[in-house]
């Protein structure tokens, strides 16, 4: 599972970093880092910070390229 | 004819069980001016604009209404009713040990505690031949987990509950009654339970404990940490808006999908639904129906109305999450809706503090009741309602086992 | 859509972002035919913003920012291979493996690279990086772990301000060398270059604006640079920052209006030939794009942006799959962000297509603030920093095309609401490429703005 956030609606409601603290993480007030591949055990997680985005900037989905031959 | 102009009938009681057919009435006009001055906003583009909008204050005290105005300076209010820049020194400050970026985990490890008390109380439903969603189940489990985050005793509870129906009685909108009597009252009650609080964080100072009144006397904050007043004001806020809300987003989620059994067995199959069908209940029956203590500090010009300055501005959020041009079929119940921007938490600076706690107590909350309550209908529908037209909520949700009674 | 646009044939050159945000919208969109993305990377779509964040601070491996599909594609990849040129006549792709990919539609979307040092052998030097891609990530970030004594930045755009953000956060020691008078002043003018400068500074960075660097100096590897002022850098790392190059040399007997600014096309990314005609076959997204853009006085831009990358690709690949009268316009207000210093920037509009600026909310002084920029009386932009919430407010005045300043009112408005020169510079001066190109005509700064009634 991978995730990228479009930073550009992010406005640092920072629901996702408390939702799944070890995939987002504020940087200062409302910079936003995030882990684009998402362990295992924190998919749940993601999945409930992706759903409470405010402003549904948190795209996840299969890693892009998989089909790759 | 004064008497039935479209606030009165919003805030009427009688409107209570359900305000969606005004609301849409509401909607014909992007802005409604009303008798008393105020005005109200009822569509989701324009209350999306408003809420992120520099000129629209928070401050009750720039409302032109001098009785207002000076009502509304008798105490200090808390961060939800000041702007910025004290709103976002005080927000943030507060924030410090809740969440991200000084607290991240705070939340999330709270899960386990919020689903092992939830257990506790639908444990204490099983067998029973009926249930008051709300005094067995939606009340305690809210105020039980706001109790451990803040450090309040969970005795104490008798004691603050009188004094919160008096704040919120204070939000009650009625623009045919003297708001004077209630707000003293309101204003009385938030001095009484910040004496209380701000004594219980003053107990800690120098003795650290795992909850946020102890972090608000003992942890190093470089912007200067909280002083006194703002401490008890802080603290009143949370714990009023921690269990009046949520309490009413567990109520109003357990009546939707009691009148909608299909959607009921839905979230029982798949489980992992709930995130998204909690996001709907906030948008669908939401806990805060409107905001109305925004004032504009400039005549603001709304869809071609202007809203003078220091008017009443009423951003009905309830109404414009049912706003049919910006939600596909607006007034259905679907627990699998995708772009669902809500307007549940409000938007913009002073969107929910706690919605993050809010959104995962309800969760686990109707997780639990939907595992454990099996053949359940309701007794009354609609089910009595509380008083307020702010916080909308059922007071009880009677339900009881098919076959029961008569 | 008919059943001829439906089938057919489309290659997409580029397989980035916008590359696979078009294929994935193709697909949306009910295309059945045969679909073919080239990449010249070995590596499946990336997501770059990342590269020079949470990979250099060492909390993402460089091979960790694989971007989410949004569907399944179903598309040959051909990955590590170049494209070389394209036969408008004969409607095939040439790559660089000596294949050739016919086409019955053509998408260009290869992007940028970094912008090389120019002296081949200096940049040679071991030691020596750029940024751009997952692989330029993982050896600067193998670097920067083993603890270098002092990394030196060429250039304080975004990417280069951000590397020196990361190192600093590690505690190491920086140097930043910027030819321009201050960090970022390419895309956000003087007020706001301002206050970088000082973020640079407080975190302790070595910030040396207004002289270049000279040359790279080491024997295999390198130990430091030369600047113009004469002075030296001892450095074992050192980031060329200087912007970007758009990847146009492959298109060069293409027939198409290419060349260093970009691929020039109309505002549905449809590309013009070299006689200025509008070509149908043959469609430009993302940062290889130069478009018209009406806010903007219909100049031909060209936006280093990813939000650009993925609008622009939404919209051209659904003109490539739809008839003429539903064909839809790229008009997305171009949008960044950049994080640095624990700080977060926000954009909105096109900064540098100004003449004026005003701090509308909050303070310089607190770096936690909203700036409003303006031409000839109306607002193109506004950039906030810590202040992300307000920033739809000013998109939807920039879209209405409201005057400038904005009317007065805002609750944490401290300063007064004078309008200063917005302070930027011609790019010539820059050692950081600017992120938005404008071209055609440059707004005339020295304009003196005269307002009906104040």
């Amino acid at each position: 599972m991978n995730i990228v956030v479009d930073l550009n609606r992010c406005q640092a409601y920072a629901q996702c970093a408390f939702l799944a603290p070890e995939v987002f993480e504020l940087h200062g007030e409302e910079a936003l880092l995030y882990v684009p591949a998402v362990p295992e055990d924190q998919q749940e997680r993601v999945h409930r910070a992706a759903v409470a985005c405010p402003v549904q900037a948190i795209l996840v989905g299969g890693a892009a390229g998989a089909d790759v031959r | 004819m004064a008497a039935d102009t479209l606030f009165r009938r919003i805030t009427d009681y009688a409107s209570r069980p359900d305000p969606y057919p005004l609301y849409a009435e509401l909607r014909e006009s992007k802005v409604a001016p009303q008798d008393d001055g105020s005005y109200l906003v009822g569509t989701y583009h324009e209350i999306t604009a408003l809420l992120h909008d520099p000129r629209i204050s928070s401050d009750r005290r720039h409302r032109s209404d001098p009785e207002e105005a000076r009502l509304a300076a008798e105490l200090a209010p808390s961060f939800i009713g000041l702007d910025d820049p004290e709103h976002d020194r005080l927000r943030r400050t507060t924030m410090r040990p809740f969440g991200p970026p000084h607290t991240p985990g705070r939340v999330d490890a709270m899960h386990g505690e919020i689903v092992r008390i939830a257990d506790e109380l639908v444990a204490g439903l099983r067998g029973r031949q009926r249930v008051d969603i709300v005094d067995d189940f939606a009340y305690p489990l809210p105020v039980t987990v706001i109790c451990r985050l803040l450090g309040v005793p969970r005795e104490d509870e008798p004691k603050f509950r009188g004094w919160s129906d008096a704040i919120v009685g204070g939000l009650d909108l009625n623009p045919d009654q003297d708001p004077t009597e209630r707000t003293q009252a309101a204003t009385e009650a938030r001095r009484a339970m910040g004496v209380y609080l701000g004594g219980l964080a003053e107990g800690r100072r120098g003795k650290p404990s795992d909850d946020l009144l102890s972090a608000f006397v003992n942890d190093q904050d470089p912007a200067g940490g909280l002083n006194r007043i703002e401490l008890m004001v802080t603290s009143v806020l949370l714990l009023v808006a921690g269990h009046e809300t949520t309490v009413n987003l567990i109520t109003n989620g357990m009546l939707t999908l009691l009148r909608r059994p299909d959607q009921l067995e839905l979230l029982r199959r798949e489980p992992a639904l709930m995130p998204r069908a909690v996001e709907e209940l906030l948008r669908f029956e939401p806990p805060v129906q409107m905001l109305p203590q925004r004032t504009p500090l400039v005549d603001v010009e709304v869809a071609g109305v202007t809203v003078p300055k220091g008017a009443p501005l009423i951003l009905v959020l309830a109404s414009g999450s049912r706003d049919p041009r910006r939600f596909r079929d607006p007034d259905r119940f679907d627990p699998r809706r995708t772009d669902n921007q809500h307007l549940g938490f409000g938007s913009g600076v002073h969107s929910c503090f706690g919605a993050p706690l809010a959104r995962l107590e309800a969760q686990i909350a109707l997780t639990a009741l939907l595992r454990t309550l099996d053949g359940l209908r309701l007794v009354d529908d609609p089910p009595p309602y509380r008083r307020s037209p702010v916080l909308r909520g059922p007071r009880h949700l009677l339900v009881e086992h098919d076959g029961a009674g008569v | 859509m008919s059943g001829e646009l439906r089938d057919g044939r489309i290659v997409v050159v580029g397989a980035s972002l916008a590359g696979l945000r078009a294929a994935e919208t193709l697909r949306d969109e009910g295309f059945e035919g045969s679909l073919t993305l080239v990449g010249d990377e070995p590596h499946p779509p990336y997501d770059r913003p990342p590269l020079s964040k949470q990979v250099l601070l060492g909390r993402v491996p460089a091979t960790g920012t694989g971007l989410p599909a949004r569907r399944p594609v179903d598309a040959q990849w051909k990955l590590g291979v170049a494209a070389t040129g394209v036969d408008g006549i004969g409607k095939r792709v040439f790559l660089a493996n000596g294949e050739e990919v016919p086409y019955d539609r053509l998408l260009i979307a290869t992007g940028t690279r970094a912008r090389p040092w120019p002296n081949p052998a200096e940049a040679a030097l071991d030691g020596v990086f750029a940024l751009r891609t997952s692989d330029d990530a993982a050896g600067l970030a193998e670097r920067l772990d083993a603890g270098p004594r002092r990394v030196l930045v060429i250039g304080a755009g975004f990417t280069g301000s951000e590397i020196a953000s990361a190192c600093r956060e590690r505690d190491i020691p920086v140097t930043v060398v910027e030819r321009g008078p201050a960090p970022l002043v390419g895309a956000l003018g003087g007020t706001l270059a301002a206050v970088a400068a000082e973020m640079h500074r407080r975190h302790g960075v070595d910030l040396r604006c207004g002289v270049q660097v000279t040359s790279l100096e080491g024997d295999g590897r390198l130990t430091g640079a030369r600047l113009s002022d004469g002075s030296t850098v001892e450095a074992d790392v050192a980031v060329v920052a200087l912007g970007a190059v758009r990847n146009t040399e492959w298109l060069a007997e293409s027939g198409l209006a290419a060349g260093p600014r970009g691929v020039t096309c109309d505002a549905g990314c449809r590309a013009f030939n070299m006689y200025g005609i509008v070509t149908d076959d043959v469609f430009v997204a993302g940062d290889v794009a130069r478009f018209p853009h009406p806010l903007f006085g219909y100049q031909l831009i060209a936006l280093e942006h990813w939000g650009n990358a993925v609008a622009q690709a939404e919209v051209a690949a659904h003109n490539m799959v739809s008839a003429g009268p539903f064909r839809r316009p790229h008009l997305a207000v171009p949008t960044f962000w950049s994080s640095q210093f624990g700080h977060n920037i926000k954009s909105v509009g096109v900064p540098t297509y100004s003449d004026q600026v005003v701090v509308a909310q909050g303070s310089l002084r607190e770096a936690r603030l909203v700036v409003v920029y303006g031409y000839k009386g109306r607002i193109t932009a506004a950039v906030s920093v810590n202040r992300a919430k307000w920033l739809d407010y000013y998109q939807n005045l920039i879209e209405t095309a409201a005057p400038f300043p904005p009317e007065p009112g805002a609750a944490d408005r401290t300063a007064p609401m004078i309008p200063l020169p917005s302070d930027v510079p011609d790019p010539a001066v820059l050692s950081h490429g600017p992120t938005v190109a404008l071209t055609g005509h440059l707004p005339d700064r020295r304009l003196t703005l005269v307002r009906p009634g104040g």
